[in-house]
């Protein structure tokens, strides 16, 4: 087993009131080239800044070589750091900048002395081993003859490199990389990330790598930590993290994924999309499962051949493949094809079992896309649901037309608004008589959970599932009402399209 | 041929005219005076009086030294001051410096009577009457406190524009806070120090009020003889005033303030 090299046990840190990293374990092994991979405010940054001791953890330890360094200030550390912006000093030229950590340094050197009895000096390193140093540095990042240059002068990918030899030279035991290539044009990226491994596997150093470009991560790391709200979300080898994603957030986080509400049907089947597949995972049966299929993995076929049958609503160019994205009923599939299709051409669509990963939902809940009709009420699971729409603006007011009137003061027509609608399991209840609930549906499946039932009821028009608990018995292929209290139906405004945010 | 009309340049006219009427001719006059005699004939003589006469060059010298004590004095007390606020997280930091730089809009006169009668007060203690005869002390201390301001801002300013990952690197690269200080912080501040003698050690030789008021009037600079000299002999005046302004030329040129742009960003506000 390699050794930990550092470790962070129990990390806590907080910005005042903010809660940045909550309660953070993990290690880096020696000579690894680990990445901490985020969305921007994800506590990648402050988790580097506090192996690198600029920041100190509220909580926790940091271990290095198993020893407690969570206070020790960044002099005394034998960790270096790329900064984002390079944070090269501008009064010395690269010569000096490099050599600025080498004059700092003071080594133990042995001499023995007259009697032939040893001693010790902490020294300085001697004008020409700092030159030499430099020079191979230098010869490193492949700047050489730079020496005399004025910081100013540099390009962006130069002063990069000039950073990177400031670093290495002082031959850390770790290397800090904070978003070093974000500044870069693509192309010296790409250069960069493979000089940057290749550096990496000729010293030797443990790298600590952050970057939010997850293309990036997936292509220089040996292992990849991914992070989420100061909550480290998965770790594991760029291979597996892609094709084994621990959660929803982590697979839409790297690449690009579909990603549905499903329900676990049987053994190894699972029901998403208005369909049952095949599956490799093994869930409890009447589970509700997340289910993650990668753009790329499904398959198009002729329409009559497809578990799924959709219209084509766009089709872009990438590059190596065609992104196409095809309308299933209301759900969008993107595909990805080295095939092109033309828009509003219809097609079929599978999956190969081992392209469906299932994944425990965040919330254990009934999630429906819904839509809020005229009279304030919303219609989702082929019924239509009394439901209370202040909900969706804290601290708003029906007036007596039944318009929401917001906290400031505005007036607003909600009507078509689209919204998710979650129904916890406990809150469904089911009758016998005709109209009781929203919606009529027959009961597809009951397991015994030792002290209740878990039933699914399947709507006949769209076949929509609600899953829920009950403790009295009921008889399967009955045909019942769905019953939801108002107050239980909660109601999220949907957050804009994905492809406006990015 | 190009109408003639409202262009950019027409904007320069007044200041153009104020500086022909207040700066040039000012000059030109001040020039020749310095090198005529009273029958207004072209003569050496102003330049040989001045140089042969040993009160008025130890009287430059005189006001160079309280000069230079005053700007020491500002420095040391204006970088630490200076360097805690622009560091400190700080929200209201501002306030701190308005705190600092406030005096600065009372009325100078006021503010050098107030510190006069607060001295006259202070020497009325037995312990410290010596106060009263320590007419160089209180106008250094009169110096100081009217031209600190000048100094914390160009300090402050140019502290500011140091990128607080500077600091990290250092420290990343194994410096303590002594190494920072002197190789990162200190360098790096030299523009702010630069501009702030400037500011501080020009106006101390000349500001004669100060030493006037303060000094009892035994404490004579450079501004004070200038201006007496011009009750009854422009001639000698404008000598003097001449050489002092080869002198400010000069120590301009040391300090490097003729360097445009970079070295006089301090002054702003």
């Amino acid at each position: 087993m390699a050794e930990h090299i550092i470790e962070l046990k129990g990390v806590t840190k907080y910005f005042g009131e903010d809660l940045i990293i909550d309660n953070m374990s993990f290690f880096v092994n020696k000579g690894e080239f680990i990445t901490f991979l985020g969305p921007s405010g994800c506590g990648k940054t402050t988790t580097l800044r506090m192996i690198a001791g600029f920041d100190l953890p509220t909580s926790g330890q940091i271990l290095l070589h198993g020893e407690d360094i969570s206070s020790l200030p960044p002099n005394k550390r034998p960790i270096n750091t790329v900064f984002q912006r390079y944070a090269l000093f501008p009064h010395l030229n690269v010569y000096e900048n490099i050599a600025f950590g080498l004059k700092c340094k003071r080594v133990i050197n042995t001499y023995r002395n007259a009697n032939g009895e040893e001693y010790t000096k902490r020294e300085r390193l001697t004008k020409k081993e700092i030159a030499a140093k430099v020079k191979k540095a230098l010869e490193i990042v492949d700047l050489e003859g730079f020496e005399k240059r004025s910081i100013a002068t540099l390009s962006g990918g130069q002063q990069q490199r000039v950073a990177i030899a400031r670093a290495i030279v002082n031959e850390p035991e770790i290397l800090l990389l904070d978003e070093p290539l974000g500044a870069l044009d693509l192309k010296m990226r790409k250069e960069m990330q493979i000089e940057l491994k290749k550096m990496h596997d000729r010293l030797g150093i443990t790298f600590i790598y952050v970057t939010h470009d997850q293309e990036e991560a997936l292509t220089m790391s040996d292992t990849i930590v991914v992070m989420s709200d100061g909550v480290v979300q998965q770790i594991g080898t760029p291979t597996k993290i892609y094709n084994e994603p621990a959660n929803t957030f982590v697979a839409d986080f790297i690449g690009e994924s579909n990603i549905f509400s499903g329900t676990v049907v049987g053994k190894h089947k699972v029901r998403f999309c208005g369909k049952t597949f095949e599956c490799v995972d093994d869930f409890e049966q009447n589970e509700l499962a997340d289910v993650v299929v990668r753009p790329e993995d499904v398959k198009m076929c002729p329409p009559e051949e497809g578990m799924l049958k959709g219209e084509v609503i766009s089709v872009v160019f990438k590059g190596i493949h065609y992104e196409i994205t095809v309308q299933v009923g209301k759900y969008e599939v993107i595909v990805q094809s080295t095939e092109s299709r033309s828009v509003g051409e219809t097609i079929g669509l599978s999956v190969a079992p081992d392209g469906i990963h299932l994944m425990k939902p965040k919330y254990t809940t009934n999630v429906f896309d819904g839509v809020i009709t005229k009279h304030n009420t919303v219609r989702f699971g082929d019924g239509e649901w009394e439901c209370d729409v202040t909900q969706l603006y804290p601290e708003s007011h029906l007036d007596e037309d039944e318009y929401l009137i917001t906290k400031e003061g505005e007036k607003i027509d909600l009507t078509d608004t689209e919204v998710r609608v979650e129904v916890g399991l406990n809150d469904i209840t089911i009758s016998d008589e005709e109209d009781a609930g929203g919606v009529m549906g027959h009961i597809i499946s009951i397991i015994y959970k030792g002290d209740h039932y878990r039933l699914i009821v399947r709507t006949e028009e769209n076949e929509e599932d609600f899953v829920f608990a009950t403790e009295d018995l009921w008889n399967e292929e009955d045909y019942v009402s769905v019953i939801i209290p108002k107050e239980k139906i909660l109601l999220s405004l949907k957050p804009k399209a994905k492809e406006d945010e990015a | 041929m190009k109408a003639p009309g409202f262009s950019r340049k027409t904007l320069c006219i007044p200041y153009a005219v104020f500086l022909i009427f207040f700066v040039v001719i000012p000059m030109c006059v001040i020039l020749f005076y310095a090198f005529t005699d009273s029958e207004m004939h072209f003569s050496f003589s102003n330049f040989l009086r001045f140089f042969s006469d040993p009160t008025k060059l130890s009287t430059i010298v005189y006001s160079i030294v309280i000069s230079l004590i005053t700007t020491v004095i500002c420095l040391v007390i204006a970088y630490p001051v200076a360097l805690i606020l622009a560091r400190s997280k700080l929200k209201k930091k501002f306030i701190i410096l308005m705190l600092f730089v406030l005096p600065m809009w009372i009325n100078f006169v006021l503010r050098i009577n107030a510190i006069r009668e607060f001295f006259n007060l202070l020497s009325q203690a037995d312990a410290l009457s010596w106060l009263e005869t320590a007419n160089i002390f209180k106008t250094v201390v009169g110096m100081v406190y009217d031209f600190l301001p000048f100094m914390i801002l160009p300090l402050y300013t140019t502290m500011l524009k140091i990128d607080d990952s500077l600091y990290e690197a250092s420290a990343d690269l194994g410096a303590n806070s002594f190494t920072t200080f002197f190789r990162i912080t200190l360098p790096l501040s030299m523009p702010g120090i630069m501009s702030g003698v400037t500011m501080v050690f020009l106006p101390s030789m000349t500001n004669y009020v100060v030493s006037d008021m303060l000094g009892n009037a035994k404490v004579t600079i450079i501004g004070k003889f200038i201006s007496d000299y011009f009750g009854n002999d422009w001639h000698m005046g404008s000598m003097i005033a001449l050489v002092l302004l080869i002198v400010v030329f000069v120590s301009t040129w040391l300090t490097g303030g003729f360097h445009s742009e970079e070295n006089v960003r301090g002054a702003n506000l």
